[in-house]
Formats: C-alpha cells, sequence, structure tokens
C-alpha cells in the first residue's frame, strides 16, 4: 500500500515529541558538565555510581516496592477473587464495580487524598497502611479489566460447573482449574497496576511525605540539589518501567499465541 | 432458591470493607469537612461562599480549565490525525508504536517535568542550543511558567490519546472506504461525510476523559513550580498538607468542586459512546 509522505510526517513528530525529553534526560545523566557548551563537556559513570551509593537513594526504591508490591498483593489476594465471584455467580454486581471504577476516574490521588487525610490523620492509624488502601483502591479499574476480561476468555462459568459436577470443590475447582487458565491475564494487570504505583507522587506526597520517602519523593528533592542525579533517576525509573512493558508484551503475546 | 455460595459471601467481604474504608469513607470525610468552618466545626456553606468570592480561587478554576481544555484539544488534534496514519502501517509497527505509546504513558508527573527541565531550564539543552546560535525565540519562553507547562500536559496527554483513539479507527470499516471510492468519492470527501462524522462522538469523548486527566494532574506542576502556580490541584494541596497556610476544610471544598467537574467530564464521555453505539447499531 502506497503511503503519502505527511503519514510518516505526523507519527514523527508525535515520535519525536515523546522521544526528545527521554533523550535528553538520558545523555544529561552521563554527562561531566553540561551548562555551556552545546554538546557536554565529557562522559561519566560518575552519577549512577554516587545514585546507587546513597542509602538514602536504595532506602527509598526499597519504600516504593513496599507500597506498590504491598498494594498489588493485596488485590490479589483480596480482589481476583471477589472480581471472580462476582463474575462468575453474581454478574448483576458488575454494575457496581463498574460505578466504582468511574468513582475512581472521577477521585483522582489529589482528591481522594483530601478526604484520606480527613478521615485518618488523627485516627492513629498508620498513613503507610493508608496509602496502600488508597493504592489498593487506585488500581481497581486495571485488576478488574483484566481479570474480567480473562475470565470471559476461558468461559470461567462453564468450566467451574464442569470441575464441580467431575466433583471438585468450589475451592479446588477455582484453584486448579480457574487460576492456572487466567494466571497470565493476571500478572499483565499486576506489572501493569504495579508500574502506575511506582510511579505515584501525589498520594504518597500528601498523605506519608518525608515520613515515607519514596523514590518519586526522592527525586522531588533530588531535582534541586542535583540535576544529574535527577537525570540519573530517572533513566532508572524508565528503565524499569521498559522491563515490566518488555514482560508485559511477552505475556501478552504469548498468550495470545496459546488461545 | 440457590443455596448460599460460600466463596461469593467469602470474598465480597474483604473487598468490599477495603473498598468502602479508602473510597467511601474519605469521600464522605471530604464532603462533610466541606461544609465545616474552619477548625472543623459546625455547618456551614462559608467554604463555597469563600470560592466564588474570592478571585484568587476563580483564577485556580480558570488556569485549571484553561490548561486542560488546550492541552486537550492540542493533543487530540495531533493524535487524530498520527493515530490514523499509524493505522495505514504494518500491524506489526503498529503494535510498536503502541507499545511506546503504553510506555511514555508511563512516563508522567516528577520525571516528565524533569525532562522538560533538562531540555528547556535555564541551562537546559535548546536554551544553550538557541543561545549558542543566537536565535532569540527562546530567550522569552519559561519552562517554568504557563507555556512550559502547556508543553508537559501535552506530553502526557499524547499517548493517552493515541491509545483511546486507535480502537476508534478500527471501527471504520475498509468496505465503506471502498464504495465510496466506487461512487466516486475522494478520500477528502469521503473523511468529510462519512469518517469523520462516526467518529466525531468517540473524539468528543476522548476529548472528555483528556480533559478530566489533565484536571486531576498534580504532580508536573508540583515539581516544577513548587505550591506557586495557581491550579485547582496545586491549591487542594496546599490548603490539606499541613504547611501554615493549610485549611483543610476550604481545600475539601475545592477537592468536591473539581471532583464535581471531573463527574460532568465523564458523564459526558458516558453520553457520547452511547451516542456511537446506537449510531453503528
Amino acid at each position: 500500500m502506497k503511503r503519502p509522505l505527511y503519514h510518516y510526517l505526523t507519527i514523527g513528530i508525535v515520535l519525536l515529541y515523546l522521544v526528545v525529553p527521554l533523550l535528553g534526560t538520558f545523555v544529561y545523566s552521563f554527562a561531566t558538565q553540561w551548562h555551556k557548551t552545546i554538546l557536554p563537556e565529557g562522559l561519566t559513570f560518575h552519577w549512577y555510581q554516587d545514585l546507587f551509593g546513597d542509602v538514602q537513594f536504595l532506602q527509598s526504591l526499597g519504600r516504593s516496592l513496599i507500597l506498590s508490591f504491598g498494594a498489588t498483593a493485596l488485590s490479589l489476594v483480596i480482589m481476583v477473587p471477589a472480581i471472580f465471584s462476582i463474575v462468575v455467580y453474581a454478574p448483576k454486581l458488575e454494575k457496581f464495580i463498574q460505578s466504582l471504577i468511574v468513582m475512581t476516574y472521577a477521585m483522582p490521588g489529589v482528591i481522594i487524598a483530601v478526604g484520606l487525610i480527613r478521615a485518618y490523620s488523627n485516627s492513629g492509624i498508620s498513613m503507610v497502611l493508608v496509602t496502600i488502601g488508597a493504592y489498593f483502591v487506585a488500581i481497581l479499574p486495571y485488576m478488574y479489566q483484566g481479570t474480567r476480561n480473562s475470565l470471559r476468555n476461558i468461559h470461567a462459568v462453564s468450566l467451574m460447573e464442569a470441575a464441580q459436577i467431575l466433583g471438585a470443590s468450589q475451592i479446588t475447582a477455582f484453584k486448579k482449574v480457574i487460576l492456572p487458565n487466567i494466571m497470565s491475564g493476571i500478572l499483565v494487570s499486576s506489572l501493569l497496576s504495579f508500574s502506575i504505583l511506582f510511579g505515584e507522587f501525589v498520594l504518597v506526597n500528601l498523605l506519608v511525605g518525608g515520613s515515607f520517602e519514596t523514590i518519586q519523593v526522592y527525586l522531588y528533592q533530588k531535582l534541586n540539589q542535583s540535576g544529574h542525579i535527577a537525570s540519573a533517576i530517572v533513566v532508572c525509573y524508565f528503565f524499569l518501567i521498559c522491563i515490566l512493558s518488555a514482560i508485559i508484551v511477552k505475556v501478552t503475546r504469548t498468550k495470545k499465541e496459546t488461545v | 432458591m440457590r443455596r448460599m455460595n460460600g466463596m461469593l459471601v467469602a470474598s465480597l467481604i474483604p473487598f468490599s470493607v477495603i473498598v468502602l474504608l479508602f473510597l467511601f469513607v474519605p469521600l464522605f470525610f471530604m464532603i462533610y469537612g466541606s461544609f465545616q468552618g474552619d477548625g472543623g466545626t459546625g455547618f456551614t456553606f462559608k467554604q463555597y461562599a469563600e470560592i466564588f468570592q474570592n478571585a484568587y480561587y476563580h483564577q485556580a478554576f480558570k488556569n485549571s480549565i484553561l490548561i486542560s481544555f488546550l492541552s486537550s484539544v492540542i493533543a487530540i488534534v495531533l493524535a487524530v490525525f498520527a493515530t490514523y496514519s499509524i493505522t495505514l502501517f504494518p500491524k506489526k509497527i503498529q503494535d510498536r508504536i503502541l507499545v511506546f505509546a503504553n510506555l511514555t504513558s508511563n512516563f508522567a508527573g516528577i520525571p516528565l517535568a524533569f525532562a522538560f527541565i533538562v531540555l528547556l531550564g535555564n541551562s537546559g539543552l535548546f536554551t544553550l542550543i538557541f543561545r549558542h546560535f543566537g536565535w532569540n525565540t527562546l530567550s522569552s519562553f519559561n519552562v517554568y511558567s504557563w507555556s512550559g507547562l502547556v508543553l508537559i500536559y501535552v506530553y502526557f496527554q499524547i499517548p493517552l490519546a493515541v491509545m483511546l483513539l486507535y480502537p476508534v479507527y478500527q471501527g471504520i470499516q475498509i468496505q465503506w472506504k471502498e464504495a465510496a471510492s466506487l461512487l466516486g468519492a475522494s478520500s477528502s470527501q469521503f473523511w468529510l461525510r462519512i469518517g469523520l462524522p462516526v467518529i466525531m462522538p468517540s473524539i468528543a469523548g476522548t476529548l472528555s476523559i483528556l480533559f478530566a486527566n489533565a484536571m486531576g494532574a498534580y504532580a508536573s506542576a508540583y515539581a516544577l513550580t513548587g505550591s506557586t502556580y495557581n491550579l485547582v490541584t496545586i491549591r487542594i494541596g496546599a490548603l490539606t498538607a499541613g504547611d501554615i497556610f493549610a485549611k483543610p476544610e476550604l481545600g475539601s471544598a475545592i477537592a468536591t468542586l473539581l471532583g464535581l467537574t471531573l463527574v460532568v467530564a465523564m458523564l459526558i464521555n458516558e453520553w457520547l459512546s452511547r451516542k456511537v453505539r446506537r449510531d453503528l447499531s
């Protein structure tokens, strides 16, 4: 098929717009000095050495992992079975979940944070736990979408019936028949949720702020101190998203091939 | 009568408890707080009256609405053309571009704001290049201001717009185009008379999602200008998160109004998407 030049142009403009900031940050993170000249005066790994030698960085990385992993794991244990039950046994409740999802869209971080602070800041409950709870709600749309689609693809309702007719209990049927079949779909939505939470700043900054410094808060503080180190963090962060996305793409592809 | 379903009950209870605690309870406290006086006492409309009377908060809403609208329109215009172009390429390339769009859609907030500082800040790459060649077009440009913010907002809107519009173009059937061209319509006539009217509701729906997305954005502007730039979300953050100017009740009232704005945007999208389906069936 012949494509006029302007189709390359439109895609080119958009890709360029998306790539240039990434590229600039990437080069900046390896530059020794870059204040006066067009090109950096020299290249170095210095900033990365500094970064990974900084205990504060490693700690904040750890905290980010705890929060994102904690919330994702919690939703795997609690949300996936709930969505399964609703899809299989009480499809009428799907409307309810969908309105919950619209609610989460209408209440982005900054709004939900206001309510959470009013509700829990003086209650003695750890705000870190509150953040995990808020994260649980925030990833509901992605987990629901992924789980429901996987369940539909494998015709979960008939699978459950078949397993139970053959004598499996409800729990056994869920564990041995349904779970292995929806695993890849759930993995994809978990990775997606994880990467979204890993980049989350608003809630964690407003709810716990400096007292539980995550990687995003650490980055925010480094912005005004050292541009080079900040860009090294951004590069590492983007690298992590790339790895997660690569896994997501790979899992989705093998799933499509096997179905 | 079906017997009580053990699994349904056992799995729904913890799920409902968490959703109740972290979605409905905060929502209630926010709305309740917005009707309280300073210090959390009594019942009053004072906070809302303050928002409607104080020019500072008018400006915050005006700025937020303007930047959200502007960035959404720019992003959707770019995405309408680029996404259509994408659909003309082989499937493999389409998939790659979509993965890339998905990837960059994760690149938002603080990291994104920083990337633009690297490019356009006081000693940013482009600033240096332009200075080197003596071009003065950038000397009046300031990334820490309105124009810088627009660039950043456009950046995080584009991937979202592309991902939302991509399935819309899949709905345009190749046969329609063939039929139109057999009947003598040119490509531009096809788009003007058939293509565009079919996808228009979806474009408008996407626009409303982008608008809501930008209205709720906080981190980029915060990273760029701290609490100084007057946006609704920045005001909410500053009023709520306990610095010396904290007025959480007023913050709650503004957050409630922002939430209502987003609900309206969502309803518009809902209404438009229903319109699409009716037209096509």
